[in-house]
C-alpha cells in the first residue's frame, strides 16, 4: 500500500516495538495506528471468513446516535440563554453562543478520559479499547451546561479509574461508566448537580437581571409543587408542556431535553441493532405503569403529573435510550432485558417522586439496576439450568 | 414423515465459487496422508515404519487409549514419509500410493444376517470406525458404547457446502447396506434428517430401517448437533452416535466386497478457483495436482473443509479425514484506512450497522481476514441469532474460560461441538476465538469425566 499515512506509520513503528526507543508507549501507537487503518490480520484459528464489524464500529454508531442531542442541545444552550436573557437573536448566534459552552466540556471530557485509558493500557501493556468513545460523549451530555470544567476533568478520572479500569477495562465494568461520573459529581457536589439549580448558560448572573418571575428552574423541579402550569426561564406559562419538553426547547443538561433528538438517535441504535430495543421498550413501559400508578395514588402535586409527560422530563428519555442499554452492564439475556428494562422505567419514577431532593431518579434507577442485572440473568439461566435438569430426570426414568 | 422441524436463527452466508454440479476426475493424487489432528483427543500409536509396504485397508496407527480404534491407509503403496513436528508430535502419515489399489480382505456379508459385535469388529479392524463421531465431545465413538440412536444429517447448510443429494445419487444401495449395519449397533434406531427446503434424493427419502426427520431454516440447520438437539437431546450420562452420508456408503462397501473403499466426491469451490466443480478423488487426498491446476493466481487461503469449520492447508496439503470439501478463498491481509468506519459494501455482516443487509442475495468474495482485533465480550444478543439451542452459547463460553466443569454441565456442553459455534466466532464483534474455547472445553470436560 503507497498510501503516505501509512508509510509514516509504518516508519515510525520500529520505535515503539520491542528494543525501540518508545517501547513502553506502544500501546498509544497501536491505537492511532489501528484507528487510522483496520489491521489486515487474517484468521489463525476457526471461522476463515468473518463478519465486518468490530468494537470501533459498533462504538462510533452510538456516538452517531447521540449527535442528535448533541446539535440540539448546543442549540438549546444558546436559546435557553437568551431566552432567559430576555433578548430575540439569531439562530446562529444561539449555536454559536452554545457551542461556545458545550464543546468544551466535551474536548475535556475526551481528552481526559482517553489520557487516563492510555496510561492505562501503557501500565498494563494491552490495547486501547473503544469503549471510552462512547463514555467520553455521553458524559458530557448528561452535565448541566454550567458545570465548571476541572470538575468534568475529576468526574472523568473517577469513572474510568474506579468505574472501570479497576474492574479490568471495556466489557469489565459492573456499572455504567458515564452514570459513574455523573454520579460522582452529584454526590460530591449536590449543589451544582441537585436539579433545581438553574441549568442554562451563565445562569447566575441572569437570575439577578431578571429577579421578578424569573425562575429557570427545570420542569421536575418545578413539579415537586405543581402538576401543571409550568413556566420556562423567562417565567412565560407553557402552552404545552408536554410537547415543549418533547421538543425538548427546555432547560437541563446538555443533551437529556429533547425527546425527539433522542428519538432519533433510538432509531439509529435500533435500526442497526446495536441499542437493545427490548430495554427501551420495557423501559419507557416501567416508567409509564409507574407514572400511571402514581396518577391513581395522587397523594400529592408530583403524583398528578400526568405518566406521558414524566416520560419527556428530566434525564428519563436519554437514560432509557443511551445509558440502560449499555450491553456490557445491562442484562445479557433477552429475558432478562425485559425485566432489566422494565424496573429501571418503573424505579426511576418512582424515586423521582417519592425523593424530590433527588429528582433524577433516572441516574439512581439505572445505577441500582446495573448492580442487580448479574442477579436478573441468574435466575434467567438457572431457568434454562432446571429445564435441562428435569429433561435428563424424565430420561432416566 | 413426521413434521418440519423450524429453525430461525443462523444466517446463510453466500459467497462466490460455489461447486457446479459436474462430476470431474481429480488429477490422480500421487500420495495420500492421515492427519491425526483431525482426531481429537487422539494419541497415535504408530504400526508401520517408513518404507512398509501397505494394503487398502492396512492400519497405519491406532489408538493408544483404545487400540480397538485403527486408522487405515485409504490406498496400497509404500509409507513415504512420517511429518513429526514439535515434541515427536505426529503430524502425518503419507502413504505413496500404486497405481493400482490392492485391498485388504475384511469379511462381508449382509449386515442384517450378522450381530451388533460382529459388525463392529469389522468396522474397527478395516479402519472405518473412526468415520463414527460420538456425541458428547465431539470425538471418535466409543466402539464398547450403546448409543441412544444414530444421526445421519443428509445435507450440508455451510457456505458452498457439497450436495449430498448429487453426491450419493443413484448409490442407493451401498448406502442402504450401510444403514443396515449401523442400524444393528444402536437401540434407539438410525435417524436421517433432510432439508425441507428442496427435495432430497431418493438415496435418503427410500432409505428403509430409518427414522427421517425434515429441518428448514438457515445454517446450522445441517449441523448434526442441531439436528440431534431438537429431536433427541443428549442429556448427561447419554452418548449418540454421527456419521456423513459417504461414510455411510464406505461402510455399505466393506460389507458388500470386504473392502476398505476410501473413495469420495470432493467438492472443490471458492472464488480462488478457476472452475470449481465436484471431483472423484480419494480420502486424504493430496491437493498439490488439483490446486496447481485449478486455483487462481495471488495469495490464496486453502481449507480443508468450509470456510467456517475447515482446517488451513498449504497448497500442496492433504485433505482432512472427515473434510469432502476443499475451499480455495483470498487470503486478504490489506491495512485498510479507517476500514471501521468506511460502509465496506464488499463485505458480509449479519449487524445491520453494515449496508450489507440491504442486499441479502448478494455473493460474496471474502478473504480471511479478521476486520477488527480481539476484544472483551462488550455487545450481547449477538450469538444467540445464529445459535439455534437452547443454551446460553455466551454464558457456556465464558463458563468454559474459568473452566467451571459443573456449570458447563449445566449450562448444556453435552449436546454441542465446536462446529456448532462456528457461526458465533464468524460474527463475534469482539473476535472471540470460540471455537477452539469450545473444543478446549469438550476436552477438559473430558479429562474430567475419564
Amino acid at each position: 500500500m503507497s498510501n503516505p499515512i501509512h508509510n509514516l506509520l509504518e516508519k515510525v513503528k520500529p520505535n515503539f516495538e520491542k528494543g525501540g526507543k518508545f517501547e513502553k508507549l506502544y500501546p498509544v501507537y497501536d491505537g492511532f495506528a489501528t484507528f487510522l487503518f483496520v489491521p489486515g490480520h487474517t484468521s489463525h484459528s476457526g471461522s476463515h471468513i468473518r463478519d465486518a464489524i468490530d468494537l470501533k464500529r459498533t462504538m462510533i454508531m452510538v456516538v452517531f446516535a447521540m449527535v442528535p442531542a448533541l446539535l440540539f442541545g448546543i442549540w438549546n444552550t444558546g436559546y435557553q440563554h437568551f431566552l432567559a436573557m430576555g433578548e430575540t437573536v439569531g439562530f446562529w448566534d444561539e449555536v454559536l453562543y452554545g457551542a461556545l459552552k458545550v464543546l468544551p466540556i466535551v474536548t475535556v471530557s475526551y481528552a481526559v478520559g482517553l489520557g487516563v485509558e492510555f496510561i492505562f493500557c501503557i501500565i498494563k501493556k494491552h490495547q486501547i479499547n473503544e469503549g471510552f468513545l462512547v463514555s467520553g460523549m455521553l458524559i458530557p451530555l448528561c452535565l448541566p451546561v454550567e458545570i465548571p470544567l476541572w470538575m468534568v476533568a475529576v468526574a472523568t478520572i473517577f469513572a474510568v479509574v474506579i468505574g472501570k479500569e479497576v474492574f479490568g477495562g471495556t466489557g469489565m465494568n459492573i456499572l455504567n461508566v458515564a452514570l459513574t461520573a455523573r454520579a460522582f459529581l452529584f454526590f460530591a457536589y449536590p449543589t451544582w448537580m441537585s436539579g433545581d439549580k438553574v441549568w442554562i448558560g451563565d445562569g447566575a448572573n441572569v437570575a439577578l437581571q431578571h429577579a421578578d418571575g424569573f425562575t429557570g428552574a427545570t420542569l421536575l423541579s418545578q413539579a415537586t409543587e405543581k402538576s401543571s402550569g409550568f413556566v420556562n426561564v423567562a417565567g412565560a406559562t407553557y402552552d404545552d408542556s408536554f410537547m415543549a419538553a418533547f421538543i425538548g426547547m427546555i432547560p437541563g443538561s446538555i443533551g437529556e431535553t429533547s425527546a425527539v433528538a433522542i428519538l432519533l438517535g433510538a432509531l439509529i441504535l435500533i435500526a442497526t441493532g446495536i441499542g437493545s430495543w427490548k430495554i427501551m421498550l420495557s423501559g419507557l413501559a416501567g416508567g409509564y405503569f409507574m407514572g400511571l400508578l402514581f396518577n391513581l395514588w395522587g397523594a400529592n402535586e408530583f403524583m398528578l403529573v400526568p405518566a406521558h409527560e414524566q416520560l419527556v422530563f428530566g434525564g428519563f428519555m436519554f437514560g432509557i435510550v443511551f445509558m440502560a442499554t449499555d450491553p456490557v452492564t445491562a442484562s445479557q439475556t433477552p429475558t432478562g432485558k425485559y425485566i432489566y428494562g422494565f424496573l429501571i422505567g418503573f424505579l426511576a419514577i418512582m424515586i423521582r417522586v417519592f425523593n424530590p431532593a433527588y429528582p433524577e431518579g433516572v441516574m439512581l434507577a439505572i445505577l441500582f439496576m446495573n448492580v442487580m442485572a448479574p442477579l436478573i440473568d441468574h435466575y434467567v439461566i438457572q431457568a434454562n439450568i432446571n429445564r435441562r435438569k428435569k429433561r435428563l430426570a424424565t430420561a432416566a426414568a | 414423515m413426521t413434521k418440519v422441524l423450524k429453525i430461525k436463527q443462523g444466517a446463510d452466508i453466500k459467497l462466490v465459487g460455489e461447486a457446479e454440479k459436474i462430476l470431474a476426475d481429480a488429477p490422480l493424487s500421487d500420495t495420500v496422508a492421515l492427519k491425526p489432528a483431525d482426531f481429537a483427543g487422539l494419541t497415535p500409536k504408530l504400526t508401520v515404519k517408513v518404507g512398509q509396504e501397505v494394503k487398502a485397508g492396512s492400519c497405519l496407527f491406532y489408538d493408544k487409549n483404545n487400540p480397538k480404534i485403527k486408522f487405515a491407509s485409504p490406498v496400497s503403496g509404500e509409507v513415504a514419509e512420517i511429518k513429526r513436528g514439535a515434541k515427536r508430535k505426529i503430524l502425518e502419515v503419507i502413504v505413496l500410493a500404486d497405481k493400482e489399489s490392492k485391498y485388504e480382505e475384511f469379511k462381508s456379508g449382509d449386515p442384517n444376517n450378522l450381530s451388533a459385535e460382529e459388525i463392529k469388529a469389522n468396522l474397527c479392524d478395516s479402519g472405518l470406525w473412526p468415520f463414527i463421531k460420538q456425541r458428547p465431545y465431539d470425538v471418535i465413538a466409543n466402539p464398547d458404547d450403546q448409543p441412544k440412536a444414530i444421526f445421519i444429517s443428509a445435507f450440508d447448510s455451510a457456505p458452498l457446502a457439497p450436495d449430498n443429494d448429487f453426491i450419493l445419487h443413484g448409490q442407493a444401495n451401498l448406502f442402504q447396506k450401510g444403514l443396515d449395519a449401523l442400524s444393528k449397533l444402536s437401540s434407539g434406531g438410525v435417524h436421517i434428517t433432510v432439508s425441507a427446503k428442496d427435495r432430497a434424493d431418493d438415496v435418503f427419502l427410500n432409505a428403509k430401517n430409518v427414522q427421517l426427520h425434515q429441518i428448514s431454516g438457515p445454517h446450522p440447520a445441517g449441523n448434526v448437533g442441531v439436528q440431534i438437539h431438537h429431536i433427541m437431546p443428549v442429556n448427561k450420562g447419554e452418548v449418540v452416535w454421527t456419521l456423513k452420508p459417504q461414510d455411510v456408503l464406505s461402510i455399505g462397501k466393506l460389507f458388500d466386497n470386504g473392502q476398505f473403499d476410501a473413495k469420495r466426491v470432493v467438492a472443490v469451490c471458492g472464488a480462488q478457483l478457476k472452475s470449481p466443480k465436484y471431483y472423484r478423488s480419494i480420502l486424504g487426498m493430496s491437493t498439490k495436482k488439483l490446486l496447481d491446476e485449478l486455483a487462481k493466481e495471488g495469495e490464496n487461503r486453502y481449507i480443508s473443509g468450509n470456510v467456517l469449520t475447515g482446517t488451513k492447508i498449504e497448497a500442496d496439503g492433504y485433505l482432512g479425514f472427515y473434510d469432502y470439501h476443499l475451499t480455495v478463498i483470498p487470503e486478504g491481509g490489506e491495512d485498510r484506512m479507517f476500514g471501521w468506519i468506511t460502509p465496506n459494501f464488499d463485505k458480509f455482516s449479519i449487524s445491520r450497522a453494515l449496508p450489507s443487509w440491504l442486499n441479502v442475495n448478494k455473493k460474496y468474495n471474502l478473504s480471511a481476514e479478521m476486520n477488527g482485533e480481539e476484544r472483551a465480550f462488550v455487545v450481547t444478543g449477538e450469538y444467540e441469532k445464529v445459535f439455534p439451542f437452547d443454551i446460553y452459547p455466551v454464558q457456556l463460553i465464558k463458563s468454559i474460560m474459568v473452566n467451571d466443569i459443573e456449570l458447563m454441565e449445566q449450562l448444556g456442553i453435552y449436546e454441542v461441538s465446536p462446529e456448532d459455534f462456528a457461526l458465533c466466532e464468524t460474527v463475534c464483534t469482539s473476535k472471540i476465538p470460540v471455537q477452539s474455547i469450545v473444543r478446549e472445553g469438550l476436552d477438559s470436560l473430558r479429562e474430567e469425566m475419564s
